[in-house]
């Protein structure tokens, strides 16, 4: 069956793993590319990326965290359910290459899509240095295939629970100021996070590339409610991204727009102190 | 005596006119607005036809109606032939009775409009195929044996709806593919409910699937499977790109990314398509106390009238130039202003305004006067130097059109695209310059209106079945 989840597994506080049966889009994604998903007809449309695939089995994995109405939902279903709504591949898949040294950071839920891009480019060649963080270490997700993929892996947490305390950002620095030297750069997580990292990265000369997720509804171009500002132009994160050059974003107003709705989504958290995620 | 009182005194010049809600009641509910002719009504109506010889409603017609024919069958109370009659020629005449812009195809060349009121073709169009749904007497016309073909058709808006119909009569085996959860396209996430009822088109859309038609939603051709895969490997024969105008297109002004303001496609489809106009629905919308459109269509006019039924105060139309350029059809500005919607004429944003949390607080625009005709034909609006003033605001919709979709263009790399971004068309077959691929509707024209789709659409199906069938 079509959309059928699979297998549900719990990663960390209030993230999941989800494997769903959908042969047509496993058989098509690149690393980089996102769905948009409804799990039941009464929520809203979301985008989330597609954290890993098998096109021969005809399965998609997505991980996702508990933020609001829809991934509480979400979260609600179970092993053979199915989810009501998925439509994809979405967006341009990561441009991967044999770029040389290549340093990936990733934060929190962030990690799950930083995934496919590190396989790909451990498949193109590339010698990979992985920085993940979380909040904490019941936060912290997919240490144990990030640390497979990788050729070195640094982990931090905010409260020092596991790894390095502290953020992702001065495990960073750290290892600039080891010596290591890298060509390219992944940077996927909260968005203040890939704003001060992608700040870090830039400054050392590094390409960086960052994946926005931007408020969307249709995720195919239509509706335009995902623009972001890069290099002074409007762009659709939907079509022209989710992957954007970290140089030319405008952060300050992507991140007043991602609080578009924090007054309506207070609403609902207030209204629905739910008993599906307890 | 006056050309009123002569009129006055010939009913045959004279409309049986719609009843509507009252405008102070309709603005803060999404019913439909006109309530549709009643059966004396629609006789009424349809014996002014003079049923003319060489009708020229029929050549106004993009598919062709034969629009005297059905009109007789009203007025001798015929009503499920003249709807099976309509049927003939347009699998949706439910829709197009209600969205089509009579007053510049059938209607403009009534005979009858010389000397007063042309017959309305559309109320009658409505009336009949109203009257067969309400009556229960759909049902499915002859159809063709099957032939087993496959045929794609991409997207599920007013032209994919038309070929897919077309189509299937004649045998071929018909699946829509639709990038959304519901298929509808257009007729559902753009035009509101109180224009066209949702439970119109889900209907008429169940009459295609009883036809045969299969419908497969949360597909995006391009990207779920490109047209060279359904024709390689899932063996369609024929595929037919109907996916409609995509990207919304912004003025890249200042402050245009504020929050709160919205492409007109995104306020809609979170009003339509998402449903926030119903109490249940879960797709936050800013409701507005002041929202100003900007654009001067059909869907400017949409959007500002549903913002008066999310609960604004004051709605307001920002229009770069007058009343007589305006792009949207009469009776939407007529209702518009109705309902009270306030018209700013010349005059175009040059900025949005905004707070420090980077919320829309007004727009600046310009005033602006009319020069010389452009390309379109439409005198071009120069802004008036030193005229800038402000509108406070807290909603800003921007409906001055759309860009076509890159999505099938960049994943077909043998299909010609216009410098617009359209797919190149023939007008008058619908081939495109991929062999078995055809196209139609905006994504080839550029924005425009249901029923051109449509009859670009049945352009299209014609060609398909002359060239797959003979």
């Amino acid at each position: 069956m079509s959309n059928a989840i699979l297998n549900k597994e719990n990663l960390a506080a209030s993230a999941w793993r989800y494997r769903i049966h959908s042969p047509k889009i496993a058989r098509k994604r690149q690393a980089g590319q996102f769905i948009m998903l409804r799990p039941v007809p009464e929520t809203e449309r979301i985008p989330l990326t597609i954290a890993n695939a098998d096109a021969e089995q005809g399965w998609i994995e997505i991980i996702f965290q508990v933020v609001g109405r829809t991934t509480m939902f979400l979260s609600g279903l179970d092993v053979g359910d199915e989810i009501s709504d998925i439509a994809g591949p979405l967006g341009h898949p990561t441009r991967i290459e044999k770029f040389g040294r290549v340093i990936c950071i990733g934060g929190g839920i962030g990690v799950a899509p930083l995934y496919p891009i590190l396989c790909s480019l451990k498949d193109a060649g590339n010698d990979v240095t992985t920085i993940i963080g979380a909040r904490s270490k019941a936060h912290l997700i997919l240490e144990k295939e990030m640390k497979e993929k990788s050729d070195k892996l640094f982990v931090a947490t905010d409260d020092g629970s596991y790894g390095h305390h502290g953020f992702v950002s001065d495990v960073f620095n750290q290892v600039q100021d080891a010596g290591d030297r890298f060509d390219s750069a992944f940077v996927i997580g909260p968005v203040m996070m890939m704003k001060v990292v992608s700040s870090l990265t830039l400054a050392s000369g590094i390409n960086t590339v960052v994946s926005l997720n931007p408020i969307m509804i249709d995720g195919t171009g239509m509706c335009g409610g995902c623009r972001v500002t890069v290099h002074g132009k409007t762009k659709f994160a939907c079509v022209d991204g989710p992957e954007f050059d970290a140089s030319g974003i405008d952060w300050e107003e992507l991140i007043r727009r991602l609080k578009s709705y924090q007054s309506f989504e207070e609403k609902e958290r207030n209204e629905h102190q739910c008993a599906l995620v307890q | 005596m006056s050309v009123s009182e002569t009129k006055s005194m010939n009913r045959r010049f004279l409309r049986t006119p719609m009843r509507e809600q009252i405008p102070t009641i309709r603005k803060s509910n999404y019913h439909e607005v006109p309530y549709g002719y009643n059966e004396e009504e629609a006789v009424a109506e349809a014996k002014r036809c003079l049923q003319c010889k060489k009708p020229l409603c029929v050549a106004g017609c993009p598919v062709n109606v034969q629009i005297p024919e059905f009109i007789r069958l009203i007025a001798e109370g015929e009503f499920d032939a003249a709807a099976k009659k309509l049927k003939e020629t347009n699998a949706l005449p439910a829709i197009c009775g209600r969205v089509c812009p009579q007053e510049t195809q059938c209607e403009g060349l009534c005979i009858v409009g010389k000397k007063g009121d042309p017959i309305a073709v559309g109320n009658l169009e409505r009336f009949a195929a109203d009257w067969e749904r309400s009556a229960g007497k759909v049902a499915v016309p002859p159809m063709s044996p099957k032939n087993g073909i496959k045929i794609a058709v991409v997207g599920s808006g007013p032209a994919g709806l038309t070929v897919a119909g077309e189509l299937s009569k004649k045998g071929f085996d018909v699946t829509i593919f639709e990038a959304l959860h519901e298929p509808g396209g257009v007729l559902l996430y753009g035009i509101p409910e109180f224009r066209l009822p949702k439970e119109i088109v889900k209907q008429e859309i169940d009459y295609l699937q009883k036809l045969g038609v299969k419908i497969e939603c949360n597909f995006v051709v391009g990207k779920t499977q490109t047209i060279d895969e359904l024709m390689a490997e899932d063996g369609y024969a024929a595929v037919f790109v109907g996916s409609g105008a995509g990207l919304p297109s912004f003025m890249n002004i200042q402050g245009e990314n504020s929050v709160g303001v919205y492409s007109a496609n995104e306020y809609l489809t979170r009003a339509n398509l998402m449903r926030a106009w119903q109490g249940t629905a879960k797709t936050p919308i800013f409701k507005g106390k002041r929202v100003v459109t900007v654009g001067g269509g059909n869907v400017a006019m949409d959007s500002a009238r549903t913002a008066l039924r999310l609960g604004a105060e004051e709605s307001i139309i920002v229009y770069r130039r007058s009343e007589s350029e305006m792009p949207a059809r009469a009776a939407e500005i007529h209702h518009a202003r109705e309902e009270g919607i306030i018209f700013h004429l010349l005059c175009n944003p040059v900025a949005i305004l905004s707070d420090e949390k980077g919320f829309v607080t007004g727009i600046r625009a310009i005033r602006m006067e009319l020069g010389e005709p452009d390309e379109s034909g439409r005198r071009r609006p120069i802004p008036v130097k030193d005229s800038e003033f402000e509108i406070n605001c807290d909603v800003v919709v921007i409906a001055i059109g759309n860009k076509p979709n890159p999505l099938i263009p960049t994943t077909t790399p043998d299909i010609e695209i216009s410098r617009h971004g359209t797919i190149v068309a023939n007008e008058a077959d619908g081939r495109t310059t991929k062999q078995y691929v055809y196209a139609g509707g905006d994504i080839v024209s550029g924005a425009a209106t249901v029923i051109l789709a449509m009859g670009a659409g049945k352009v299209a199906a014609n060609t398909i079945i002359q060239d797959l069938l003979s």
